[in-house]
């Protein structure tokens, strides 16, 4: 029954998958040109424009989502999720509620840091400029964020400050003067990913792109992930229903279904051939015997004969 | 005034009467306590110079003077005081905690087990930084657990204390040391009294003692003539005065060692016995009342010695659950301690020379807390290793024990509520006291049963006889209506409307009769052949005996007192057959008999000149009259084995055919008695009569052996009348109990304080022997040690108390040797011969046990039943013999102990329960069952018509035997099955929630963040996973219960522990793991970082850890589906609610403000309900879950079925072809039903087997070819 139930889902859903265009470019290590990545990235007087040129395979619908990709990259370290105050993201007069932001919380002139803690300071700051057949098209950058972080989670009337002020710059600067709730990169950055290899949405472009189009990105390459031996990557990628592009639950499902099947098949092969009652008879008179201790049986004669009588039928 | 007791109101010594609520035991206190000690005082006696000493410090001061006395002597308060606190208050409270123990001692309990102490533990770190989740959370289902169960056990508790109030008569409390107690008739005895004076004249009062030892016949009690003259009513004891001087309190019942000084008689001291000693809880019968000043009260009564501490028993499956939470510990310690290896290199490496080289910088690994501290990645480690053990405290089901509480107490409810167990007649049913041991009941391996009131309904009735070789009576036993059910044979409709149709006619049912048969019944014997031999074998059922009868004034009914209820069934039956015996003198009994040839109603009285008395050694009694025509005859009753040999050689005439009957009768397990008569000569007799007087009168110690002697000169060459046959009257359906019992392959002890006669006859009764077993008995009845004993006995006549205490505190023993050695300190003069005896005892029974092995090793496929007497016991339970009589008793079939005590009774329990490590349970009803009761696995309490006390120490209470059946195979199996699944379900859930995060760490370099939300992580095991569980452990049965008892191997299951080997239990375990592995790769790896909607979105933590944990709840109680065999719709209300409770919880939580859910805001409701993908996943990857157990479970019911399998199948084919004819399931339900019915050893089944095989040797017929015509 799964079987049967799975087997259409699975295949739908790989369809739906399959019909989604992806495209992924990283450029973590064709966008430094010297041998010491790390010093090259560190360096913040050097220009880190980087242009990379892409071919579209398929035609992409609208809108085309723009992510960027990392990988590994921690985000789920327990410092480092824990490294937030929510308070502080949302309430005007909690920016002292740094309490869980260190080594974050305050800046070295003694004064709260809003946003405070290791996430937001590690806000990513790699930019992309995009444009079609050399023709630059816009991105847009609103709405990528959830609804509800930027209407509950995030204040409208908190401004950054103090941000990014340490000798230590981390990554991305804040415009002070736009509210937290409207700075979705800082939004969406901070809904820490499960994993250390993840997407996040930089934007969308709200046109259609044609096969074989030119795609030629400019890229800030700003953001560190030499240290730790990270990737960076950026993906365009269209939408279906199921979301991006993943043939796993459409593989999953068959597979599943493909063994419910099998199985079912199997077993109703073993019924038609070896009735279970006979496999019991055989089995009991060989093994049941052994599994229970008797005790202390006398020569019982009405044993015997159901010995006899079972035989005869098992015949 | 010293001794004077400080908080009575009113210290007037002037009698107070207090009317008890439901009776009128009037306690006249006299005095209300003054106690101390003396100087013990140069006494002739030599026991007596240790009254006083070590062990004998008890004083007492009885009556108003003794008042004056105590002033006479030199008190301090401080003695008086200490032995005021140090007497017992006479209240007993069988509850484990009150009001102010309660709330330390519970937690106690409750910190008892490992699981809540390693909460506990965590509960602490959730209160440091090394929290892995928010503490509150953390505390939440600890605290939420711990106070469910001690409410659970307060409600218990509280429910207990209830019944001890029902019970306990408020008054008793009062009751102190040194009171003057009036008891009335049939009223319990509210303390260890020493009799003062009873209201017979030679003050003797008649005791039963039920609840002591079992026995009902009565017991005689004495006063001291000094008292006994000069307290005859309530006036007396105005000015009356004693001091008692005693043993400390000892659990030994039959002894009692001290003296009486009453102070108006020159301070002369009497010694006081056992004769005197009035134990509590025994009643007091045929006598109006007694006086007794109180000794000993409350816990010091000698019933409360013998009974032991009320243990916290804890189930077998309970102690192996602890070494599964330490298995889950360890195995939680070695992936807390891999991830902190982990996660310490992880932190190590994330700074590099210094401060400017940072691997991951994002987490600022140059300015740290300790825990996260790259240069001490060594402590860091181990601090992480604390965050760990927290983190992954899944592994151990925190719920586990709350939810294995409240489905006992909801399978106790259940048990309560069984209509099949419950007993119209006394309107009780079953009561499932303490409902921890549940599936116990569902793992007995032996049980061990009292006799009296628990086998026996205790009352005895003719039922048949066998005169002059002609058989009469058509009575049916419940042993013959057993067999006669099993062989489905149509006589047994027969017989049951035969006996209906002589029921009715107006006639009520008279106890202790149970005899039809029209030839002998309303004076038609007349006109059978033998007539004569008829009337004299009536007439002798008549006069020999010892009873009293009692004639109604109003309805000229004739009641009759006897010692034993065998006598009276006698002496019942002759009147229902028109021999009636209506008056007893001193020298004569008068009967109204019916003179065959006139066929009148006459009037004779017969001169008793003789009664020989009835011992176990003569097993014979006989009395000697002398008849209205002036004949002299000896009429004589007794054992066929003493009685046969007694015939005289020229009565054959039907003497084979009366064995042939006697052995029927005793095969059908009806109590024989052979009776035969002789007529005396004049000369015989008088010579008889010198020689008897005069070994009556001689005072020497051979006393005993002269009588015997003399009577032996008369009790030979008897003339054979017949023999009759008494049935101890099973409870009803006892032997088809025991049968069924013995199929499902337990085995049945009977440990009672019966007569070994007695014991083996219902031994017989029950099925438990049986004709062709072999017998071993272990006794100390043989000659030698006897004569040892007789050294004894010599020693001890020169102390007059031994010899008092001999007449009637027990019939084999012998100066309440051996039985009592140890607590009672002999004279020096008996040592000797003691010590003696005692070696020679041991050897005896150590040679008879070896014998008795040898005997069942050398033999295979024989039956073995051991007999073993209390005497013998005492030494076979010794340390270095107890192993071998352990290992000779479980080579046997069926064991019988009898004459055993209380004490020994525990003691047999707990060698069992040691000695085989398999579970016990002791069945038994009286106050002499309560130490086997607390000492087996479970004790069942019979709640009959004896006190309460057995149901008070029982942790299962039943109203009839045979419901034990019912109780073990049906609710036993049941629950045992139900527990186990649902402990290995709950590894299981655990398990896989548990592993995901372990996984999920993996991918967060072990740095201890939590996959899931807090709240909803503790809401796991409470909310989303409990339900079903609970409605499993209550509602699920594997096999139903028609099943189950068509069925009884079914419960070797329990026995044999098969459902919670360790095999099963990691089997689940290892599922949890392959679940939990699953899941995570399959719902990370289809949301891995693609957008999961269509606006683009990716999944982040939150979101996926919130799918994650619905495809665990889904596949959770998925599983449960699939695990469940009985479907309620509890269970399918419960499984969905649990799923629908995560959803509402998603979503109620989720749209809290985000300072409560935190990652959980809006998740559902603006996430993952719009996306599609999230529904995909979540159907996919339970099922994908299933699929490995789904395909396990076919395949091992297809191929490797259990046994409940099996059956279940059955079931299936059953209902699936309703035509059972039509099928070929006949076959194989035959063939499943013929398996489990194995052969065994006891039981009617096996008399059965054995009668057919009898049979078939004797007569040669070939093998019949159906189970069915072999049967029959």
């Amino acid at each position: 029954l799964v079987g049967i139930l799975f087997v259409p889902i699975g295949l739908t859903s790989l369809s739906a998958s399959q019909k989604i265009v992806e495209l992924i470019d990283r450029y973590d290590i064709n966008c430094v040109p010297m041998a010491d990545k790390v010093g090259y990235i560190q360096d913040s007087k050097t220009d880190k424009s980087c242009t990379r040129t892409l071919t579209v395979p398929k035609h992409m619908k609208s809108p085309i989502q723009i992510y960027y990709q990392i990988g590994d990259f921690y985000q789920n370290h327990r410092r480092y999720v824990k490294s937030r105050s929510d308070k502080q993201l949302l309430y005007k007069d909690a920016a002292h509620l740094t309490k869980d932001c260190e080594p974050e919380g305050y800046s070295a002139h003694g004064a709260p840091i809003v946003p405070c803690g290791l996430i937001a300071w590690s806000l990513f700051n790699d930019t992309y400029t995009i444009s079609v057949n050399k023709k630059a098209i816009e991105v847009n950058k609103k709405d990528i964020a959830w609804q509800s972080d930027k209407n509950k989670k995030f204040g409208s009337d908190v401004y950054p400050r103090n941000f990014q002020n340490g000798n230590l710059i981390g990554g991305a600067k804040l415009n002070e003067s736009i509210p937290l709730s409207e700075q979705e990169d800082l939004i969406v950055w901070m809904r820490t990913a499960a994993l250390p290899t993840f997407r996040k949405l930089y934007g969308r472009i709200e046109t259609d792109i044609m096969a074989n189009d030119q795609l030629t990105v400019v890229i800030q390459n700003n953001y560190n992930t030499y240290s730790f031996g990270g990737s960076k990557a950026l993906v365009l990628s269209t939408t279906s229903w199921i979301g991006g592009k993943n043939n796993f639950i459409g593989v999953a499902y068959l597979s599943v279904g493909g063994l419910c099947l099998f199985l079912a098949l199997v077993f109703i092969v073993l019924y038609m051939f070896k009735p279970r009652y006979n496999i019991f008879v055989s089995l009991t008179l060989s093994s049941r015997k052994s599994h229970f201790i008797p005790f202390r049986t006398l020569g019982d004669p009405s044993f015997l004969s159901w010995n006899r009588d079972t035989m005869d039928c098992s015949n | 005034m010293a001794g004077e007791q400080g908080d009575d109101p009113n210290p007037n010594p002037d009698r107070r009467r207090r009317r008890r609520r439901r009776g009128a035991l009037r306690l006249s206190r006299l005095y209300s306590f003054a106690c101390a000690r003396r100087p013990s005082v140069a006494d002739d006696h030599a026991e007596s110079a240790r009254i006083g000493g070590p062990g004998f410090s008890r004083v007492v001061n009885a009556g108003a003077a003794a008042l004056s006395l105590e002033q006479q002597q030199q008190q301090t308060a401080a003695t008086a005081e200490q032995l005021l606190v140090a007497s017992a208050s006479n209240s007993i409270s069988t509850t484990k905690y009150n009001l102010l123990t309660f709330l330390p001692k519970s937690l106690f309990e409750q910190f008892r087990r490992v699981a809540n102490v390693y909460f506990l533990f965590s509960a602490g770190i959730a209160y440091s930084p090394l929290a892995a989740y928010s503490s509150s959370s953390a505390i939440a289902p600890l605290v939420i657990v711990i106070v469910a169960t001690m409410i659970k056990e307060a409600i218990e508790d509280w429910r207990r204390n209830q019944q001890d109030g029902a019970f306990r008569d408020a008054k008793w409390k009062d009751v102190r040391v040194g009171d003057i107690v009036k008891v009335e008739k049939d009223e319990f005895f509210p303390a260890d009294l020493v009799l003062l004076s009873s209201s017979y004249e030679d003050a003797i009062c008649y005791v039963e003692t039920m609840n002591l030892d079992g026995e009902t016949n009565l017991k005689l009690k004495q006063s001291l003539e000094a008292t006994s003259t000069s307290l005859p009513d309530d006036e007396s004891f105005l000015d009356f005065g004693a001091v008692i001087r005693c043993e400390d309190p000892n659990a030994h019942l039959y002894t009692f060692v001290g003296n009486i000084e009453i102070h108006d008689q020159e301070a002369q001291q009497h010694p006081l016995s056992p004769q005197q000693l009035l134990l509590r809880d025994s009643k007091l019968r045929n006598t109006e009342f007694v006086y007794g000043a109180v000794v000993f009260t409350g816990h010091d009564t000698k019933v409360m010695q013998n009974a032991m501490k009320v243990p916290s028993k804890r189930s077998n499956i309970e102690k192996k659950m602890d070494w599964v939470i330490y298995l889950l510990l360890f195995s939680l310690v070695v992936i807390s301690v891999v991830g902190s290896i982990f996660f310490g290199i992880a932190t190590r490496d994330d700074l590099k020379d210094g401060k400017m080289r940072m691997k991951r910088w994002y987490l600022r690994p140059d300015d740290t807390e300790i825990y996260y501290d790259p240069n001490n990645a060594a402590i860091a480690a181990a601090f992480h290793f604390l965050t760990a053990m927290m983190l992954y405290g899944y592994f151990i089901p925190i719920s586990l024990y709350i939810s294995i509480e409240i489905v006992k107490l909801l399978q106790a409810l259940f048990i309560n509520q069984d209509i099949k167990m419950y007993h119209e007649e006394t309107d009780t049913p079953a009561h499932a006291r303490t409902s921890n041991l549940n599936e116990e009941l569902g793992q007995v391996d032996t049980i061990l049963t009292d006799k009296t009131g628990t086998l026996t309904c205790n009352s005895m009735e003719f039922i048949k006889c066998s005169i002059a070789g002609t058989a009469y009576g058509r009575g049916i036993t419940e042993v013959e209506r057993a067999m006669a059910k099993k062989k489905g044979s149509p006589l047994i409709a027969d017989m049951d409307n035969g006996n209906q149709y002589f029921q009715p006619e107006g006639k009520v049912a008279v106890k202790g009769f149970n005899f039809r048969d029209e030839r002998v019944m309303d004076g038609n014997w007349v006109n059978q052949p033998n007539s004569h031999v008829i009337e004299i074998f009536f007439r002798l059922l008549a006069v020999c005996h010892t009873c009293i009868p009692e004639v109604d004034e109003e309805s000229g009914k004739i009641s009759y007192e006897a010692e034993s209820p065998d006598e009276a069934a006698f002496v019942v039956a002759a009147r229902e057959l028109g021999f009636t015996f209506y008056q007893r003198t001193q020298t004569a009994v008068s009967l109204h008999e019916l003179d065959p040839v006139s066929g009148k109603q006459v009037d004779r009285s017969y001169r008793i000149l003789n009664i020989l008395e009835f011992n176990s050694s003569r097993k014979r009694m006989s009395v000697i009259v002398k008849n209205e025509e002036g004949k002299t005859f000896l009429f004589s009753k007794g054992a066929d084995s003493v009685m046969f040999e007694r015939l005289s050689g020229s009565e054959s005439a039907y003497r084979e055919v009366t064995q042939q009957h006697i052995n029927e009768y005793a095969d059908a397990g009806l109590r024989t008695l052979v009776l035969a008569y002789r007529e005396l000569k004049e000369d015989e007799y008088a010579y008889f009569d010198r020689k008897f007087t005069a070994a009556k009168n001689s005072v020497s110690a051979d006393r005993d052996e002269k009588i015997e002697e003399a009577a032996d000169l008369l009790e030979r060459d008897l003339i054979l009348l017949g023999a009759t046959a008494v049935e101890d009257k099973l409870q009803k359906g006892v032997p088809e109990c025991v049968d069924k019992l013995a199929q499902a392959g337990i085995k049945i002890w009977v440990l009672t304080g019966d007569k070994m006669e007695t014991a083996i006859n219902i031994g017989y009764a029950c099925s438990l022997l049986r004709q062709g077993m072999k017998q071993i008995t272990i006794t100390l009845e043989t000659p030698e040690i006897i004569a040892m004993e007789k050294g004894d006995v010599l020693a001890c006549e020169a102390v007059a108390v031994w010899e008092k205490g001999r007449r009637y505190g027990g019939r084999s023993r012998i100066c309440g040797l051996p039985m009592e050695t140890t607590g009672l300190s002999p004279p020096a003069a008996l040592e000797k011969p003691k010590t003696l005896a005692a070696t020679a005892s041991k050897d005896s029974v150590a040679r008879q046990i070896n014998e008795g092995k040898k005997l069942v090793n050398a033999s295979s496929g024989e039956t073995f039943a051991l007999i073993i007497d209390g005497k013998s016991l005492t030494y076979a339970l010794d340390d270095d013999t107890k192993a071998m009589f352990l290992d000779l008793a479980i080579g046997c079939g069926s064991v019988i102990c009898c004459r055993s005590s209380p004490k020994q009774k525990a003691l047999v329990t707990r060698l069992v329960k040691t000695g085989t490590g398999k579970v016990t349970l002791a069945i038994g009803d009286g106050a002499n069952d309560v130490g086997m009761i607390q000492e087996a696995d479970i004790g069942v309490g019979i709640s009959g018509a004896e006190g309460m006390q057995a149901v008070m120490a029982s942790d299962v209470s039943i109203a009839q035997f045979r419901f034990l059946e019912r109780l073990l195979l049906v609710h036993g199996h049941w629950c045992y099955s139900r527990i186990t699944s649902m402990i290995c379900y709950f590894l299981y859930k655990n398990i896989t929630f548990g592993v995901t995060m372990f996984i999920y760490e993996a991918y967060t370099s072990f740095s201890g963040q939590a996959f899931y939300n807090d709240w909803a992580m503790s809401g796991y095991n409470i909310f989303f996973t409990s339900l079903p569980v609970i409605a499993m452990g209550v509602f699920d049965q594997d096999v139903s219960a028609r099943f189950c008892l068509k069925f009884p191997t079914l419960y070797q299951e329990g026995p044999q522990n098969l459902l919670f080997q360790w095999r099963r239990i990691v089997g689940w375990m290892a599922y949890g793991v392959a679940s939990a592995v699953i899941i995570f790769y399959l719902s990370t790896a289809s949301l891995q970082h693609q957008a999961f909607r269509r606006g683009g979105e990716v999944i982040d933590m939150a979101t996926l850890g919130a799918t994650a944990y619905t495809c665990i709840v889904w596949a959770v109680n998925l599983q449960m589906m699939i695990t469940v065999s009985y479907f309620t719709l509890v269970q399918h209300a419960c499984i969905w609610i649990g799923i629908a409770l995560w959803y509402v919880f998603l979503a109620v939580y989720g749209a809290m403000t985000p300072d409560f859910s935190t990652t959980f805001y809006m998740v559902f409701a603006d996430a993952l309900a719009g996306a599609p993908s999230y529904w995909v996943v979540t159907l996919l990857v339970p099922a994908a879950a299933l699929v490995p157990y789904f395909t396990y479970a076919v395949v091992k019911s297809w191929f490797f079925p259990d046994y409940h399998n099996e059956i279940q199948w059955l079931r299936h084919r059953e209902r699936a072809h309703p035509d059972p004819e039509s099928s070929a399931d006949v076959e194989f339900g035959h063939a499943l039903r013929q398996f489990s019915v194995r052969s065994t050893g006891v039981g009617v089944s096996a008399r059965r087997d054995a009668a057919v095989v009898r049979r078939l040797n004797g007569t040669q017929v070939h093998h019949a070819d159906s189970p069915q015509t072999q049967a029959s």
